[in-house]
């Protein structure tokens, strides 16, 4: 589905990223881990074509990201679903009118989906907060809201970085529960985490690999997790 | 794409794509305020273009068909001369009647200027011989030389000397009128950019999140364009309106005859400045979006 064949970044200083090959296959499960500051943030948004590589090249579901035109890449973004380290939701909408934002921008009428969407706010345990504004939110609703909102176009690929970074451990088993169940479902996950515990919990249950990144590459760990 | 079909699309829009972008508080009341002040404006250079126009037409179309001879002439020879011109006048194609004024008339004329108890019969007054040309006038060069064999002091005016300079100035008026409509059009033009891109600015964060949940650039564009053609069509409505109650409300100098006569719109012409607030809709529709499309390029 997504694929990097030798990429590089940088923001402008040093690479942030060197020679980087990952490919993700359908259906597959992915941890990304790696010390702050390691570029796991950076390589989901190549993932998502926030950025584009310095060097080599970024292929999402086959198409090189580099020769996609803006209209292109806006429609490629809606079949990937991103839960963002820092959620990014808009502050003036409510809960439920960010989880619904991207059946909104993709056209689709959001009042025909309402069933769907309280559906969906129940499977995250939100359905007393759909009118609660993003802010009023604790951590983890957050969180969970920004789960939502990354399912609600039923994506092929979903992305989520640091998704259990502000809840606590029970919390944290839920969501990836959430996550392991849409895996089942054929899609592809790519979570980026450093919470090592997490991931031994989910490889427990699921057939998990871990990435690490490491002074700019990309290595594969091995089963002492 | 038609100006209506644009309003239209503005106005049903979804209302969904409106909400995303959060509602922006004064910005919106000053692009409103602008909208209806260039409309003001507008409104009133519309009527004096209209003016104008009606001015230079009415006094290149009377004045084409009337031409007057003056005859200067010892009282001896007055009335032989006086009959002489007409004879002229008669027989020269392009000229549909001759007739000289009366005494009366004459006095009337002069009243202005001298008092009503003018001495007509003790003065050297001309003789004035009204004419009234048709298909075209006459050949005035061959006219000028009978009239100066028959009447050696008879000279025909075809008015042309005074009034070409005041067809002519109320041609560059009305021309200036048009080039104030389209200065009018492009201020606003660039003030709608102007607010636009101040919105556009304020909300990069707003505009990234969308981009980044899978939002096409039309589509963020709508957002904004929808409220700045709302807004515009608005602001210019309500100044539209309040111009045309001032042009009614103009006091009428038509009797008194000045250069103001007829300042205003007649009949029919009352429909052109309600088109202004549907123009500066239509403007506002395109600076938007040129605006948005433009800045959100530059948002990945
Ligand atoms: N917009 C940016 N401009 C310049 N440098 C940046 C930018 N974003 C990140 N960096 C730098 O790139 C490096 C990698 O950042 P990144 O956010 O990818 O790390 P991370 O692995 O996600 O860290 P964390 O676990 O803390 O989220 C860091 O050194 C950071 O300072
Ligand atoms: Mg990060």
């Amino acid at each position: 589905m997504i694929e990097l064949a030798s990429a590089a970044f940088t923001y402008g200083g040093g690479d942030i990223l060197t020679d980087l090959n990952l490919s993700l296959p359908p259906g597959s499960f992915h941890f990304l881990t790696g010390p702050s500051g390691s570029g796991k943030t950076t390589l989901l948004r190549l993932c998502y074509m926030e950025l584009l590589p310095t060097k080599g090249r970024v292929r999402v579901f086959k198409n090189d990201v580099a020769a996609m035109d803006r209209d292109q890449v806006a429609l490629t973004r809606r079949r990937i679903g991103v839960v963002h380290q820092d959620c990014k939701f808009l502050d003036h909408l409510s809960v439920a009118e960010n989880i619904a934002l991207p059946l909104g921008v993709s056209g689709q009428n959001v009042t025909a989906q309402a069933s769907n969407l309280i559906e969906l706010l129940a499977w995250v345990g939100l359905e007393h907060h759909a009118d609660a504004l993003p802010q009023q939110l604790s951590g983890g609703e957050r969180q969970r809201a920004a789960l939502a909102r990354a399912v609600i176009m039923s994506p092929d690929v979903i992305i989520a970085d640091e998704p259990t970074g502000n809840i606590d451990w029970e919390m944290a088993i839920r969501l990836m529960q959430l996550l392991v169940e849409l895996n089942r479902m054929g899609k592809t996950i790519l979570i980026a985490t450093h919470d090592l515990n997490l991931i031994r919990n989910v490889k427990a249950k699921t057939s998990a690999r871990v990435l690490r990144l490491h002074n700019r590459h990309l290595q594969l760990a091995g089963a002492d997790l | 794409m038609g100006v209506l079909k644009i309003l239209r699309a503005a106005a049903s829009g979804d209302k969904q794509a409106d909400r995303v972008v959060p509602p922006s508080g004064y910005t919106a009341t000053l692009t409103g305020f602008s909208a209806a002040a260039m409309a003001f404006l507008a409104v009133f250079t519309l009527a004096l273009a209209l003016a104008t126009g009606r001015l230079a037409d009415r006094w290149s179309a009377e004045l084409a068909r009337t031409a007057t001879v003056r005859i200067s002439a010892p009282k001896g020879q007055m009335q032989a001369q006086t009959t002489a011109v007409l004879n002229v006048l008669k027989t020269t194609p392009g000229i549909k009647s001759a007739r000289p004024l009366s005494d009366a008339e004459q006095r009337k004329l002069l009243a202005p200027w001298f008092g009503p108890d003018l001495p007509l019969d003790s003065l050297p007054i001309p003789r004035l011989i009204e004419v009234v040309e048709k298909d075209g006038g006459p050949d005035v060069e061959g006219l000028r030389l009978r009239l100066a064999a028959e009447a050696p002091g008879a000279i025909y005016d075809d008015h042309t000397r005074w009034r070409q300079p005041l067809v002519n100035a109320a041609r560059r008026l009305r021309l200036l009128a048009g080039i104030s409509m389209a200065l009018i059009a492009l201020a606003t033009a660039a003030m709608i950019t102007l607010a636009a891109s101040a919105a556009l600015a304020a909300n990069a964060t707003v505009i990234s999140v969308l981009r980044l949940v899978g939002a096409k650039d039309t589509y963020i564009a709508r957002a904004f364009v929808r409220r700045f053609t709302l807004r515009a069509l608005g602001g210019a409505a309500v100044g539209t309106l309040l111009a045309m109650g001032a042009v009614l409300l103009l006091p009428s100098a038509a009797r008194e005859g000045g250069f103001l006569t007829g300042l205003g719109f007649q009949g029919a012409e009352w429909i052109l400045p309600l088109l202004i607030p549907f123009l500066a809709a239509f403007v506002s529709f395109w600076a938007t979006r040129m605006a948005a499309l433009r800045t959100l390029r530059g948002i990945s």
